[in-house]
């Protein structure tokens, strides 16, 4: 059996009173591109500081690579590259000398400067290579942080919200460069709150409310067991009290209706014929992932 | 060359180092100014009217204290201003993902603190000898004192960069701790000069030992036996060594 790039179990974190994690297990193979989503607060960010040895845990044990990230902790953080959520830099240093900092810490040295390279070029950072990290804009030091994170080619990739405050030309540009890491075998973990990256980009999710995870499996199934389709309806008149358990949301009138099955369309035009109900426009869409989300996590709760 | 196994801890080194030498305006130029404008203003105002050693004139006496307690003030500043920094811009975080252990950490964040307290010694003994005759007794005992000196207040540095959680803390620690410890040491006097009530405070506190050690390197003269300091300077080093370790290791503030 190949270990798994990440294996998590039974993990419990408490912060004072607060329980962040409340029994976490989850195994991430190898190879894997990863989709770790949740609400605010939902644990998200505890579970990745967890793994990089950031935390403690209250209870249970992780493994990266198969080394436990307490007691073999040199191994698995060697394994391990995690880009953090808070946009954090060091002032002292350029783009460059960071870069090669962090891969010095994690015992590379000239061999892996052609590495460096490609990674400030796959980023976009090569005409800011040697500007101070306090120069740059935010966006530049997104870019920094996350190829910090990379500096040392490690196997497995964690990026906690990595495309937050970024613009359309980097997110391209980033995931162009970590799909082709994930083609060369790099494990990837991805937070975000854009579920259409989500959807397009991970082969599995997992979905965690308040400290649990509440849904796992793989991108596809979940799109086709959850959500099914939309239909969206214009109409003259408001909708008939029949088709209410089918409303996802309206407003004057425009409504979408979620749909299990094909057959369904045939009977809420029905319920609007019955009714006397004019359709001005009709629509059908695939649902996507903010679906899924929304109906498992909850409605009221945003991505 | 170095081997992988090393350079994580090599590199740590080198960026401590590189952190001060780029801010070497502040953090060796103007330590340097400041002990000379104490020995300029000492020096003139007491020349003529203290003699602490027989032969030795009161301005040479003074150098090797002012030397001593920059050094010792500067090892303080490296380690504790990193730490402190590193918490509050939240970039501590690069090093906490490394592979680096407690004790690799601790040997590359006290190195460079004693590297710059070195150098600001250095430079204001090779700035003063312009002026002032400073013989050279015992090139041994200088050295030590020195080395451990700055490596004890390196290693206190640690502490109060791991405990502190803000700048004021910080300043609080400088300014209650640190700056009468080293002003009521000796720099200025020998303590043989102080009633005794204040002879007895100060032999408790490990600055004096230090720079009076240092300085019987220079005179071969000292208010107490330099072994007697050694012996006090080391019971320190290891003693918050120990405690530093302990906190590194626990992960005691860095790591929730
Ligand atoms: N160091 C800490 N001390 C106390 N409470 C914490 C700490 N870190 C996180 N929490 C709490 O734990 C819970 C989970 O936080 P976490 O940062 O893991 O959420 P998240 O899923 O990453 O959210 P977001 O999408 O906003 O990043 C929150 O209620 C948060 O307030
Ligand atoms: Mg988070």
């Amino acid at each position: 059996m190949v270990t798994p790039a990440v294996s998590i179990e039974s993990i419990q974190k408490q912060f004072g009173k607060l329980n962040a994690l409340k029994g976490i297990d989850l195994t991430i193979e190898q190879g894997e591109f990863f989709g770790l989503l949740g609400p605010n607060g939902a644990g998200k960010s505890t579970l990745i500081n967890l793994m990089a040895g950031l935390l403690k845990p209250t209870h249970g044990q992780i493994k990266v690579m198969g080394h436990d990230v307490q007691k073999d902790y040199q191994q698995s953080r060697q394994n391990l590259g995690v880009v953090p959520q808070e946009l954090v830099f060091d002032p002292f240093f350029n783009v460059r000398e960071m870069l090669r900092f962090q891969a010095g810490y994690f015992g590379r040295g000239p061999e892996n400067d052609a590495w460096v390279d490609e990674v400030i070029e796959s980023l976009g950072l090569a005409d800011k290579a040697n500007t101070n990290m306090r120069r740059l804009s935010g966006g530049m030091k997104r870019r920094a942080l996350i190829a910090q994170a990379l500096a040392h080619k490690p196997p497995v990739i964690v990026l906690d919200e990595p495309t937050a405050g970024v613009d359309v030309e980097l997110r391209q540009m980033l995931w162009d460069f970590i799909k082709r890491l994930n083609r060369d075998g790099h494990t990837i973990i991805l937070t975000t709150h854009y579920l259409e990256e989500a959807e397009t980009l991970c082969g599995r999710v997992a979905m965690m409310k308040a400290g649990e995870i509440v849904a796992l499996d793989t991108t596809e199934n979940m799109l086709r067991q959850f959500a099914g389709k939309n239909l969206c309806l214009k109409l003259k008149g408001s909708l008939p009290a029949s088709l209410l358990p089918m409303l996802k949301h309206g407003e004057n009138n425009l409504f979408t209706l979620g749909l299990n099955e094909l057959g369904q369309v045939e009977y809420a035009l029905s319920e609007l014929r019955k009714a006397h109900v004019d359709v001005e426009d009709m629509q059908l869409i695939e649902a996507d992932l903010e679906d899924v989300f929304l109906s498992i996590v909850g409605k009221g709760s945003s991505a | 060359m170095i081997s992988a196994q090393y350079r994580g801890v090599w590199t740590l080194f080198k960026k401590e180092v590189w952190r001060f030498w780029r801010v070497a305006f502040q953090t060796l130029a103007s330590p340097v100014l400041t002990a000379l404008l104490y020995l300029l203003i000492f020096s003139h105002v007491l020349e003529d009217r203290v003699q602490v050693y027989e032969d030795v004139p009161y301005t040479a006496f003074l150098i090797p204290g002012l030397m001593m307690m920059s050094m010792l003030q500067n090892a303080f500043a490296n380690t504790s201003s990193s730490l402190i920094q590193s918490k509050v811009m939240g970039n501590l975080v690069f090093i906490l993902l490394t592979p680096l252990s407690y004790l690799q950490l601790f040997i590359a964040f006290l190195g460079a603190s004693i590297i710059r307290g070195l150098a600001v010694g250095l430079a204001i003994f090779l700035v003063s000898v312009w002026f002032v005759h400073l013989p050279i007794a015992n090139l041994a005992w200088i050295l030590v004192f020195a080395l451990f000196g700055c490596a004890l207040l390196g290693t206190f540095g640690v502490i109060a960069g791991i405990w502190a959680e803000k700048f004021d803390q910080m300043a609080a620690f400088q300014n209650f701790v640190i700056m009468p410890l080293t002003f009521l040491s000796g720099v200025f006097y020998s303590i043989h000069s102080l009633p005794g009530f204040w002879q007895t405070v100060s032999k408790f506190n490990p600055f004096f030992y230090m720079i009076d050690g240092f300085r019987y390197g220079f005179f071969g003269k000292s208010d107490v036996s330099p072994w007697l300091s050694l012996v006090v300077v080391m019971a320190f080093l290891v003693l918050l060594t120990w405690v530093t370790l302990k906190m590194l290791k626990s992960g005691y503030k860095l790591r929730g």
